[in-house]
C-alpha cells in the first residue's frame, strides 16, 4: 500500500486563487444534517448558511447540543453517511464539496482543508511517533519524499513553539503535555497550508493559561499565511477579540450574525446577551453570581414549535410560540438575527421597533467586550476597533 | 467509493483505550462494561429479540440434558452389548442411527456418550464458580494481601498449559469419570477466579457500593446483596464458554483414550473410534453422528453465551 | 522497555522454576510406583530396593531434585523405562515437528482473520459481517477432534487430495512434507481463525470510533492506509492477548492431530508414553512444553511494547 498520490495522476483538483476576485473562500448555502436515531430523527443543523472570505475568522458560537460541531463536519463532509441525511451546498475555494466524489474530498480533507480537533489526547493517534503524524500528510498531499518531509516537520514543530523540536518529532504523543499535544495538532493542520482551517473547540481541553497561548499561536500563525478560520467554541470570550465575524447557533439554527462588534455592541437576540451574560467578568464584584441560561437546549427531535428559543427566554411572547420567526436584516446588511422582538439596547421592542416600557429583567447598559481575556490577552493585542466599541473602556483591563 | 463514509466519528468507546493494560490484565478487561456515549445511544436501550437462533440453542442444549438423564427409561439397547449380526448396520427402525464395528447402538453409545461431556463440562463450571467465584467476589472487592496472594496464585496456575498438566496427571492418577471432573474443575478454578475478581473489582467503587458502605453495610451484605447480583451475567456468560471449553478439553481427552476408560461411551471417543480403525471408509456414520451432536452442543452454548453477554453487555474481550 | 522486559524475564524464570519443581514432583508424589513398571508388578523387594538404588530414588527428596536439575541442565532428561531411548532424543524429534505444525496453521489464521477482520469492521452489522461472523461462530464449536475426521473423510478418504496419515521429514522431502502437514494444520486452524477474527473485529470497531481515526480521515488519507497504519495496531491487544491464551488450545490440537494422522510429534509421543506409564517420557514431554508455553507468553509480553509503546514508558 502506498501512501503517496501516483504524480499528475487523473482527477487532480485545481484550485482557483479564490477571494482574489472579491468571491468568498467558503458560501455554505442552506445546509441541512439529520441523524437517524432509534426514537425519531435528530436535526442537528437545519438550514444554516454563511460565508467565510479569505483570510477571515468566522466564530460559530453556542451551547453544547447546538449543532455547532455537526455543522463544522457537515461543512467539511466528514460525517459517517451510515443514518445521515444532507442537503444544502458547500462552496469552497471555486469547487462544490457536496458534489465531490470520496476520492476528490480526500484531495481537499489536509491540503486546503484541514481541521483541529477539540481534544489532543484523543485526537492524536497514540501508537504513532508525532513526526510520522505530520509527514504522512506532507507525503501525501505535497508528495514530498522522506527525508525531505522529516526536515518539513522539524520546522513545523518548530513553528508552532515546541522546544527541540527535533528530538519532540520522535516522541509520542502521550510523552507530550496537553498543550503541547494541540501545538502538534495545530502543525499537523497547517502541514500543507491550508486555505481555511476548522478548530472545533480547539481550547476546551486545556488549561486557561495555555487556551489564550493556543489561540494567539492560531491567529499569529492565520495571519503569516493568510488563511481563512473558523473557530467553533461554546466560549463567546474566545471569539470575542479573535473573529471578524460571529454566528451564534441555537437548536441547530443560525439565530443571530454580525461582526464581532456590532454584534456585541448592538445584540438582538435575547439567547446572545443570554450567553454573553454567562461570561464571568472579571470586573464584576467578587460573590456575584454567574447568570447561568434557565432550562436545557431542545430536543431536536421535536424542536419546539415556534421560536426554538421560547421556552427559556425571559422575554417570550405568544407570538414566539406560534410560529418561528425569520432570520433578517437590522439595520447595517451585515448583522443577521432571528427574533420577533429583538433586543435594543438591551431592551425588547415590539415588532415596530418601538421601545417596550416593560423594564428588563437583565442590566440594560450595552454589553462591553467580555474583558475575561483581559488577562490573557495583552492590551496591545487588543483590537484597535474595541476602545470605539466600548463605551466603558476602562472596564477592560484592570 | 462509499469508503469513507462508514468509519463514523462517535466518541463510544474512548476510554477503553486508555484504561488498558495488556498482558496480565486481559482477563480483567471483559467484564468492564461499555459506556456508549454515541450519537445513537438511544438506540441501545431498545433491547434486540433473541432471536429464533437462541431459542434453538436452548432446545438443542435442553433435548441433550433431557435425554442423558432419562437414558435408563429409555427404549434403548445396552450401549455396550455387542450384536454381532448387525455389525456396520445402516440406520434403521430397529437401530436409528446404525450400529458401530462391533455391532453397538450409535444412539443408545451418543445418549449415554452425552452423560460424560454434560457431567464433566458443568460439574466443572458450577463447582469452580461456587470456590473460583466466591474467592473472587471477595478478593475483587477487599483487595488487600489475600487479593495479592490469590492473584499471583492465579497467574502462576495460569501460565501452564492446561492441557499438558491434565494429561501428565491423569497419566499417573488414573481416568475415571469422577478424577477427570476434579482434574477439569481445578483447571477452571483460577481462570473462573480472574473473570469474576475482575468484574466484582469494577464494581467495588461503583457509587452504589459507596453508598451502601457509608450506610454501615457490613461487607458481607455488599459483596452478596450488592456486587454479586451484578457480577452474575458476567459469571454466568463467561461460564457458559468455559463448559463449552471443558467440553472440549474432555473431549479431547477421550479422542486420545486419556478419558472415561473403554466401553463407557463418550463422544469424544465415539469420534475417535469412528475415525480411526479403518472406519471411516467403511462406516462414516460412527464418526457423523457424534461429530454433529458435538458441533450442535458446542455452538449452542456458545450462542447462549454470546446472549447473556450482549444482552447484558459484558465486554466481549476475551470470551 | 528494558525495565518492563527485566520483570517479565524474572517472571518467566520464577514461573520455570515453578514448572521444574511441579514436573519432578508428579513422577515423585503421585501414586505410582516406577520399580512396578520396570521390573513387573511381581518382582522381589530386593531386586525392587537395588533398582530404587541405582535410579537415586531412594536419596531425600530435594536431592533428588537437585541432582535431577542439573542433570536437566546438562540435557539430560533421563531415558524411556520402556526402550531406553532418550527423552532429549525423542524431545528432539518431536518438538519440531509440532513447531512446524502451530507455525503453519497460525499463519493461515492471521492471513485469514486480519483481512476479514479488516473488511468487516468498517461496516459492522451489515451483511458481509454478519455472514462473517456467524460462520466464526461456527468455526468456534469444531475443536481438531471434530473438524480433523471431517477433513480427513473428506479431502483424504473421499477426494484423495491429501495423505490420510504419516509424516514425512522436511529434510528428506520438503513438498511432500508441506503436503502430509496441510490437512492436520488446517484441523487445527479452525478454532483461531474464530477467536482471532471476533477480537480483531471487536477491537476494530471501537477504535474506528476514536477521535484520531476522524482526525485521520481529515487529513486526507485513504481508506485502506487508515485501517492499516491507523486503525490496527491500536486494535491488536486483545488479539495478541488471544493469541497467548490460544497457545494452550493449540498444543492440545497438535496432540489431537497427530494422534489422529499417526505423526510422531511430542503429543504422539506423550500419549503412548501415558498408557505405558513410563514416567520420565512424560515428566520431559510436559516439562519442555510448559516452558515452551511460557516462553511463547513472554514473547508476547515483548509483542505488546512493539504494538503501543506506551506499556513501556506511559
Amino acid at each position: 500500500m502506498r501512501l503517496r498520490r501516483s504524480k499528475g495522476g487523473r482527477g487532480k483538483l485545481e484550485f482557483a486563487d479564490a477571494g482574489v476576485n472579491g468571491e468568498p473562500l467558503l458560501v455554505v448555502e442552506d445546509l441541512h444534517t439529520s441523524f437517524r436515531t432509534g426514537r425519531g430523527t435528530v436535526h442537528a443543523v437545519d438550514g444554516v448558511s454563511l460565508t467565510v472570505g479569505r483570510g477571515q475568522t468566522l466564530g460559530i458560537v453556542g451551547e453544547s447540543g447546538s449543532g455547532k460541531t455537526v455543522l463544522a463536519r457537515s461543512i467539511m463532509g466528514l460525517l459517517p453517511a451510515q443514518d445521515v441525511i444532507k442537503s444544502g451546498t458547500v462552496h469552497f475555494a471555486g469547487h462544490e464539496l457536496t458534489a465531490m466524489t470520496p476520492e476528490e474530498l480526500r484531495q481537499v480533507w489536509g491540503a486546503e482543508l484541514s481541521m483541529i480537533f477539540q481534544d489532543p489526547m484523543t485526537a492524536l493517534n497514540p501508537v504513532k511517533r508525532i513526526g510520522r503524524q505530520i509527514t504522512e500528510t506532507l507525503r501525501l498531499h505535497l508528495n514530498m519524499d522522506r527525508s525531505e518531509a522529516d526536515a518539513t516537520a522539524v520546522e513545523l514543530l518548530r513553528s508552532v513553539g515546541i522546544p527541540s523540536p527535533e528530538v519532540r518529532v520522535r516522541w509520542y504523543p502521550f510523552q507530550l503535555s496537553g498543550g503541547m499535544r494541540q501545538r502538534v495538532m495545530i502543525a499537523i493542520a497547517l502541514a500543507c497550508a491550508p486555505r481555511l482551517v476548522m478548530a472545533d473547540e480547539p481550547t476546551t481541553g486545556l488549561d486557561v493559561t495555555v487556551q489564550a497561548q493556543i489561540l494567539d499561536l492560531l491567529r499569529e500563525l492565520q495571519r503569516e499565511r493568510h488563511m481563512a478560520v473558523i473557530l467553533v467554541t461554546h466560549d463567546l470570550g474566545v471569539v470575542a477579540t479573535r473573529a471578524d465575524d460571529i454566528v451564534v447557533m441555537y437548536a441547530g439554527r443560525i439565530v443571530e450574525q454580525a461582526p464581532a462588534h456590532t454584534l456585541f455592541n448592538d445584540t438582538h437576540m435575547p439567547y446572545t446577551r443570554a450567553l454573553m451574560d454567562s461570561i464571568p467578568r472579571l470586573a464584576d464584584p467578587s460573590g456575584m453570581r454567574l447568570h447561568a441560561i434557565a432550562g436545557r437546549p431542545p430536543d431536536l427531535i421535536h424542536p419546539p414549535k415556534g421560536c426554538r428559543f421560547s421556552p427559556r427566554c425571559p422575554y417570550v411572547r405568544d407570538k414566539c410560540r406560534e410560529s418561528e420567526p425569520p432570520l433578517r436584516t437590522a439595520g447595517s446588511r451585515d448583522h443577521l438575527f432571528a427574533c420577533w422582538f429583538p433586543l435594543v439596547n438591551g431592551v425588547p421592542t415590539a415588532p415596530s421597533g418601538r421601545v417596550e416600557a416593560r423594564p428588563a429583567p437583565v442590566s440594560p447598559a450595552p454589553r462591553p467586550v467580555p474583558d475575561s481575556f483581559a488577562d490573557a490577552v495583552p492590551p496591545d493585542r487588543a483590537p484597535p476597533g474595541d476602545a470605539a466599541v466600548n463605551p466603558e473602556a476602562g472596564v477592560q483591563s484592570p | 467509493m462509499p469508503d469513507d463514509r462508514e468509519l463514523s466519528n462517535t466518541h463510544a468507546g474512548a476510554q477503553l483505550l486508555s484504561d488498558r493494560v495488556p498482558g496480565s490484565a486481559a482477563f480483567d478487561e471483559l467484564v468492564v462494561s461499555r459506556q456508549s456515549e454515541s450519537l445513537a445511544s438511544d438506540d441501545i436501550l431498545v433491547k434486540k429479540p433473541l432471536g429464533f437462533l437462541f431459542w434453538f440453542a436452548l432446545s438443542w442444549v435442553g433435548l441433550v440434558v433431557i435425554l442423558a438423564l432419562i437414558a435408563n427409561l429409555l427404549p434403548l439397547p445396552n450401549p455396550n452389548y455387542q450384536n454381532y449380526s448387525a455389525i456396520n448396520a445402516p440406520p434403521s427402525i430397529h437401530h436409528l442411527l446404525g450400529t458401530d464395528d462391533l455391532g453397538r447402538d450409535l444412539l443408545s453409545r451418543l445418549i449415554f456418550g452425552a452423560r460424560v461431556s454434560l457431567v464433566v463440562g458443568f460439574v466443572s463450571v458450577v463447582v469452580g464458580l461456587l470456590i473460583g467465584g466466591t474467592l473472587g467476589l471477595i478478593s475483587g472487592y477487599k483487595g488487600g494481601r489475600l487479593d495479592s496472594a490469590l492473584n499471583a496464585g492465579s497467574f502462576v496456575l495460569l501460565a501452564f498449559p492446561a492441557i499438558v498438566a491434565v494429561i501428565a496427571i491423569v497419566a499417573f492418577w488414573g481416568h475415571s469419570l469422577f478424577k477427570i471432573t476434579v482434574i477439569l474443575t481445578v483447571a477452571v478454578i483460577p481462570l473462573l477466579y480472574r473473570v469474576v475478581r475482575a468484574s466484582s473489582l469494577s464494581f467495588a467503587n461503583r457509587d452504589f457500593v459507596v453508598a451502601a458502605r457509608t450506610m454501615g453495610a457490613t461487607s458481607g451484605r455488599i459483596v452478596f446483596r450488592e456486587i454479586l447480583p451484578n457480577v452474575i451475567p458476567a459469571a454466568v456468560s463467561f461460564g457458559l464458554i468455559t463448559a463449552a471449553g471443558v467440553i472440549v478439553v474432555e473431549g479431547s481427552l477421550a479422542f486420545l483414550g486419556l478419558s472415561v476408560a473403554l466401553p463407557t461411551p463418550s463422544w469424544g471417543n465415539l469420534i475417535a473410534n469412528g475415525a480411526t480403525n479403518g472406519n471411516l471408509q467403511i462406516n462414516p456414520y460412527i464418526m457423523l453422528w457424534p461429530v454433529l451432536a458435538m458441533f450442535l452442543l458446542l455452538l449452542s452454548i456458545n450462542l447462549i453465551g454470546d446472549r447473556v453477554r450482549q444482552r447484558f453487555d459484558v465486554r466481549e474481550g476475551l470470551l | 522497555m528494558a525495565k518492563y522486559l527485566l520483570r517479565r524475564f524474572i517472571q518467566l524464570v520464577v514461573v520455570s522454576f515453578i514448572i521444574s519443581v511441579l514436573a519432578f514432583l508428579l513422577v515423585h508424589l503421585l501414586p505410582g510406583d516406577p520399580t512396578a513398571v520396570i521390573l513387573g508388578p511381581n518382582d522381589t523387594p530386593q531386586n525392587k530396593a537395588i533398582l530404587l538404588h541405582q535410579l537415586g530414588l531412594n536419596k531425600p527428596l530435594w536431592n533428588q531434585y537437585t541432582i535431577w536439575l542439573t542433570a536437566v541442565f546438562h540435557g539430560n532428561l533421563g531415558q524411556s523405562y520402556l526402550n531406553r531411548e532418550s527423552v532429549t532424543h525423542i524431545l528432539a524429534t518431536g518438538f519440531p515437528i509440532d513447531l512446524e505444525l502451530i507455525i503453519i496453521s497460525q499463519v493461515i489464521a492471521f492471513a485469514v482473520a486480519i483481512p476479514l477482520a479488516l473488511v468487516t469492521s468498517r461496516r459492522p452489522n451489515r451483511p458481509v459481517d454478519n455472514v462473517a461472523t456467524t460462520g466464526t461462530f461456527g468455526m468456534l464449536a469444531l475443536p481438531p477432534f471434530v473438524i480433523a475426521p471431517i477433513l480427513v473423510a473428506v479431502f483424504a478418504v473421499g477426494l484423495h487430495w491429501f495423505p490420510a496419515t504419516g509424516y514425512v521429514p522436511f529434510s528428506q522431502n520438503p513438498a511432500s512434507n508441506i503436503h502430509g502437514m496441510i490437512l492436520p494444520s488446517l484441523a487445527i486452524t479452525a478454532g483461531s481463525i474464530a477467536v482471532y477474527y471476533r477480537l480483531l473485529r471487536s477491537d476494530l470497531i471501537s477504535t474506528l470510533q476514536e477521535d484520531f481515526i476522524t482526525m485521520a480521515r481529515s487529513k486526507g488519507l485513504s481508506s485502506r492506509f487508515i485501517m492499516w497504519r491507523h486503525a490496527f495496531r491500536p486494535s491488536t491487544f486483545s488479539l495478541l492477548a488471544g493469541a497467548g491464551v490460544n497457545i494452550g488450545a493449540l498444543i492440545a490440537g497438535t496432540f489431537i492431530v497427530e494422534y489422529l494422522f499417526a505423526i510422531n510429534g511430542l503429543g504422539y509421543s506423550l500419549v503412548a508414553a501415558v498408557n505405558q506409564r513410563d514416567y520420565l517420557v512424560v515428566q520431559g514431554i510436559s516439562l519442555v512444553v510448559a516452558i515452551a508455553y511460557v516462553v511463547i507468553q513472554f514473547f508476547i509480553d515483548f509483542l505488546f511494547t512493539v504494538v503501543d509503546p506506551r506499556v513501556t514508558r506511559g
